[in-house]
């Protein structure tokens, strides 16, 4: 077990520069989830880390190891981590118990306590006795547990994981999900888990790392993730956030400010050490937004979509001024608004987040 | 902070990737350089005597009009034979498609020498066949395949498989929604054929005729059988004569002609890829493969059509071939109380050179075959995974000693290893040794080709774990890599057996007393008068060849589609 620096790293592929100066660091057994989109680097991250690519500029280090910088490069072999491929890579040529075994059998460990250490391994990920099958007469469930406990019987000082749970239905991933915590918790491993999917990422993760384009945007717990984004992109990506357009924000201390939304005023939270400023973002979500009466404090809106969500109906409301945004809230059922109403949004009180702006903490 | 610790595992690594380069350099490079080197500079000495002399005698150009004739109505016979029977296989349904090719491209798979004297068994005056059926023309009359229309024939029969394998995989790949949107446009099917298919065909057309014509203009065991007792001399057969004739002396010479083949059949390649080169072939869609075409009541007299042309290109000469190795002597009518089985103990226990030549040839055949297995596999990571910018390079080269005739790096071979090993002071030649750096030469890329598709089948990631474990580069090799790759790597090491074990072409330069192969065996029988003994060790390479081909198909379900070409 050792914990994980990554230090300003930037991997070209030709021109395209896959990731760009990014930094990262997981604690001992820390779990730590890598979120973004396809193709946002987030495999090319784990394969730097894994020792398979070099890397163009700055350091990895496992434990206080410098193992990439652009001097040197320790070859994966002799990084000690573990990895959970997509594909669970199982060797088809080998029965379970020697997939298991195969880095013990690298390591020259005598048979009697290969086999032990084997036993030991499919016990923890619950398929004792499955030694003898081969990975073609398994479930994809199973498959995937065999990787887990092929990655853990080595005793590795990091656990990679590339989107384990992509090639798994919807039912076997909840399954799995539990798996993977139980798992960590067991082991006590630092783990780098990949992931595209938020919900899988918020349920697991002690902190987790937003990626875009190569760049790390936010490395944050779920929660602060979630209420407190550090950026209009982390903010728009998690959780469905909106984005509006802030004026004359005017921090009161203890991480809440007053500001102005399409002229109306409003509270919300904001950093601690967030200055006043002209301009900057609001984030809030369908759940922030309420309908006000029809004499209520909000703005004016016009409906463009009603959609029916059981026990409740998703509102998409276009703000009614100049380059109105389009806003989504949740109403209880029945309701009586139809496409086509104005009504009357308000922000919840102190529901909402200004978004530290690049520069906007400093008073302009 | 600690410092980058050392990487034992990169040594590994570059040791191993600098002793492939290695061996591939020695084995490729070599050889047409030494060639360069002989042809311009005889002795070490740079002179273009040697060359001028040979380009200016009128032989040399008989020889070379000859081989442009025969390998020209070769190609000839083999691309219309070849695309019309691929034409049907692929597209209709017609019915035991699999028997049928398996027979079909069995052909490509007997030796050139072993179908040249089947056939001359079939037609000449001796024929058994002939003979029960009261047909054969009287003893002494000229057999009619000594002559440039047998050699034409001989070669479009043995290379059509050649153009239909190739043509085969282009039908294979053309999506059936190209065919199905003409149809709905209302085309006939001739109007189909002609202006769909036939036009996206062209790449596997030319390629399989620029092969055909590689493959016609090198090959030496027809024109041997066919055009020396006819006088009728082609370039190959021209070198076998001067080398056989002279000896080393004339050493620049041949150098000079092995290089005039192989510019002809470079020309072939390249006349080849400025043509498909010309304009976009490129099929954009892949789906399953057509095959719409229902034959209805002319279904019968397709395949009756299809199974007489399998009749006279395999059963018939093959038929010749194994009466004449029953008959007790030439000329003698075969009948129950003639028939013997006393040519196959003969070859078998009595004569030396044949008993020596059936372990030689083994022995060869087996070596190339694990030698070159062993060095594709470490190759084809290299170049498939890793994608070495070098080896990439290298890989070209691969090719060549295969492209080019045979008799080209035979004279190379002999070039290299006529004087003794620098250091060592060994001289390899007129041993066993140079036929076996002459096979591990010419036959690499059979080896390699396959082992390169099984690592496109193979997900990397499955090594990559492996790497994660902890496992060394030759670790892995050994415990992972090969495992996955090994039955590809096990079919391209059949294809080098076969064709090493049925192979004349390089031999017949390279031989000496004790180092006969099979080819040279049914070869010098043959030209000794003895075509009852040549027919019996010919009948036994077949049969040795056919339970291999056999074999395989057995095993078919492991190794990756495209890769045998006798598997439909
Ligand atoms: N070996 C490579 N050569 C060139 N481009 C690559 C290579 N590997 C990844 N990329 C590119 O880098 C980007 C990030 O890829 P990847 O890390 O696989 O994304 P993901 O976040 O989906 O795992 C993609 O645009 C991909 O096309
Ligand atoms: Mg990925």
């Amino acid at each position: 077990m050792a914990r994980l620096t990554i230090e300003t790293v930037t991997k070209d592929f030709g021109s395209f520069k896959a990731l760009d100066r990014v930094s990262l660091d997981a604690a001992d057994g820390e779990f730590i989830a890598v979120l973004g989109p396809s193709g946002c680097g987030k495999t090319t991250l784990l394969r730097l880390i894994a020792g398979f690519d070099e890397v163009a500029s700055g350091t990895i280090r496992i434990g206080e190891t410098v193992v990439s910088s652009p001097a040197g490069h320790v070859a994966t072999e002799l990084r000690r981590v573990g990895i959970v491929f997509q594909n669970y890579a199982l060797w088809p040529h080998m029965t379970v118990a020697e997939n298991v075994g195969y880095s013990l059998r690298v390591a020259g460990v005598a048979t009697a306590e290969r086999n032990r250490r084997v036993e030991e391994a499919l016990m923890l990920v619950d398929l004792g006795g499955f030694g003898d099958r081969r990975p073609a007469n398994l479930s994809g469930g199973q498959r995937q547990r065999v990787a887990l406990a092929r990655c853990l019987v080595a005793a590795p000082s990091l656990v990679l994981l590339d989107e384990p749970l992509a090639n798994l239905d919807v039912h076997l991933r909840a399954a799995m999900e539990d798996e993977f915590a139980a798992f960590h918790r067991r082991t006590g491993n630092t783990m780098i888990y990949i992931t595209h999917d938020q919900a899988e990422a918020m349920a697991l993760a002690d902190r987790i790392a937003v990626m875009d384009h190569g760049r790390l945007l936010q490395l944050a717990t779920p929660s602060e993730l979630f209420r407190e984004p550090a950026n209009a992109m982390v903010a728009s990506f998690i959780g469905h956030g909106m984005v509006l357009p802030l004026t004359d924000i005017l921090p009161e201390g203890d991480g809440r400010a007053r500001a102005r939304l399409f002229g109306r005023e409003l509270t919300l939270r904001c950093a601690r050490d967030q200055r006043a400023a002209r301009q900057g973002d609001l984030c809030v979500r369908a759940g922030d937004l309420t309908l006000a009466g029809a004499d209520g404090d909000g703005l004016a809106c016009r409906v463009t979509r009603v959609v029916y969500r059981g026990g409740l109906f998703r509102l998409e409301a276009v703000v009614e001024a100049e380059g109105g945004p389009t806003l989504s809230l949740d109403v209880p059922e029945p309701t009586s608004v139809a496409v086509g109403d104005a009504v009357t949004i308000a922000v919840k009180p102190g529901r909402g987040w200004a978004i530290p702006t690049a520069g906007g903490r400093d008073a302009s | 902070m600690n410092l980058v610790a050392n990487t034992s595992g990169r040594r590994q690594d570059r040791a191993l990737f600098a002793a492939l380069c290695v061996v591939v350099a020695l084995l490729s490079l070599m050889p047409l350089a030494r060639l360069l080197l002989e042809a311009f500079a005889p002795g070490g000495v740079p002179s273009l005597k040697a060359f001028f002399a040979t380009l200016g005698s009128a032989n040399t150009w008989t020889a070379t009009r000859n081989s442009l004739e025969t390998a020209i109505g070769g190609t000839a016979i083999a691309v219309i034979l070849g695309s019309v029977v691929a034409l049907v296989v692929a597209l209709t349904d017609m019915r035991g498609r699999n028997a049928f090719v398996l027979c079909f491209v069995l052909p490509l798979m007997i030796a050139p020498q072993v179908t040249a004297l089947a056939w001359l068994q079939v037609v000449g005056p001796a024929s058994p066949l002939l003979k029960l059926l009261g047909l054969a023309p009287p003893i002494g009359t000229r057999n009619p395949l000594y002559s440039r229309e047998g050699i034409i024939l001989l070669l479009g029969i043995q290379y059509a498989p050649l153009v239909f394998l190739t043509l085969r995989a282009g039908l294979r790949s053309l999506p059936r929604e190209l065919i199905e949107a003409a149809r709905a446009a209302g085309a006939s099917r001739a109007f189909i054929l002609r202006t769909v298919i036939l036009p996206l065909m062209t790449p596997g057309l030319v390629a399989g005729t620029a092969l055909a014509f590689v493959s016609s203009i090198g090959n030496f065991g027809i024109p041997a059988f066919l055009g020396i007792p006819g006088r009728y001399v082609v370039l190959p057969t021209l070198i076998y004569q001067r080398l056989s004739g002279l000896g080393p002396s004339v050493l620049s010479e041949v150098a000079v002609l092995s290089m005039l083949i192989g510019v002809i059949a470079m020309a072939g390649i390249i006349l080849q890829d400025v043509m498909v080169r010309r304009r976009d072939f490129r099929i954009t869609t892949t789906s399953i493969a057509a095959r719409p075409f229902t034959l209805g009541r002319w279904r019968l007299p397709v395949e009756a059509g299809l199974w007489a042309v399998a009749l006279i290109v395999l059963v018939l000469p093959m038929a010749g071939l194994f009466l004449t190795s029953l008959v007790p002597a030439y000329g003698v009518p075969l009948n129950a109380t003639t028939a013997t089985l006393n040519n196959y103990t003969f070859v078998l226990l009595e004569h030396a050179a044949a008993k020596r030549a059936f372990a030689n040839s083994f022995s060869l055949s087996a070596s190339a075959a694990v030698v070159i297995m062993l060095v594709s596999v470490p190759l084809g990571y290299f170049l498939v995974w890793r994608r070495s910018p070098l080896l990439r390079a290298l890989n070209v080269l691969v090719e060549l000693p295969y492209a080019l005739p045979g008799v080209v790096l035979a004279i190379a071979a002999i070039l290299i290893f006529l004087k003794p090993l620098p250091i060592l002071g060994v001289s390899l030649y007129g041993t066993v040794w140079i036929i076996l750096f002459a096979y591990l030469a010419r036959f690499l890329v059979l080896g390699l080709r396959p082992a390169i598709s099984g690592y496109h089948q193979v997900d990397r990631a499955l090594e990559e774990a492996a790497q994660v474990a902890g496992a060394g580069l030759v670790y892995r090799l050994r415990t992972v890599i090969f495992p996955l790759v090994a039955p590809a790597a096990t079919a391209g090491a059949l294809l080098v057996f076969l064709t090493a074990f049925n192979e004349l072409t390089v031999s017949a330069l390279l031989w000496s007393s004790g180092s006969e192969t099979l080819g040279v065996i049914v070869f010098s029988f043959e030209q000794g008068g003895d075509s009852n003994y040549a027919a019996a060790v010919a009948v036994l390479t077949v049969l040795v060849t056919l339970a291999l081909m056999l074999t395989t198909l057995a095993l078919s379900k492991r190794i990756p589609p495209g890769v045998l070409p006798w598997r439909d």
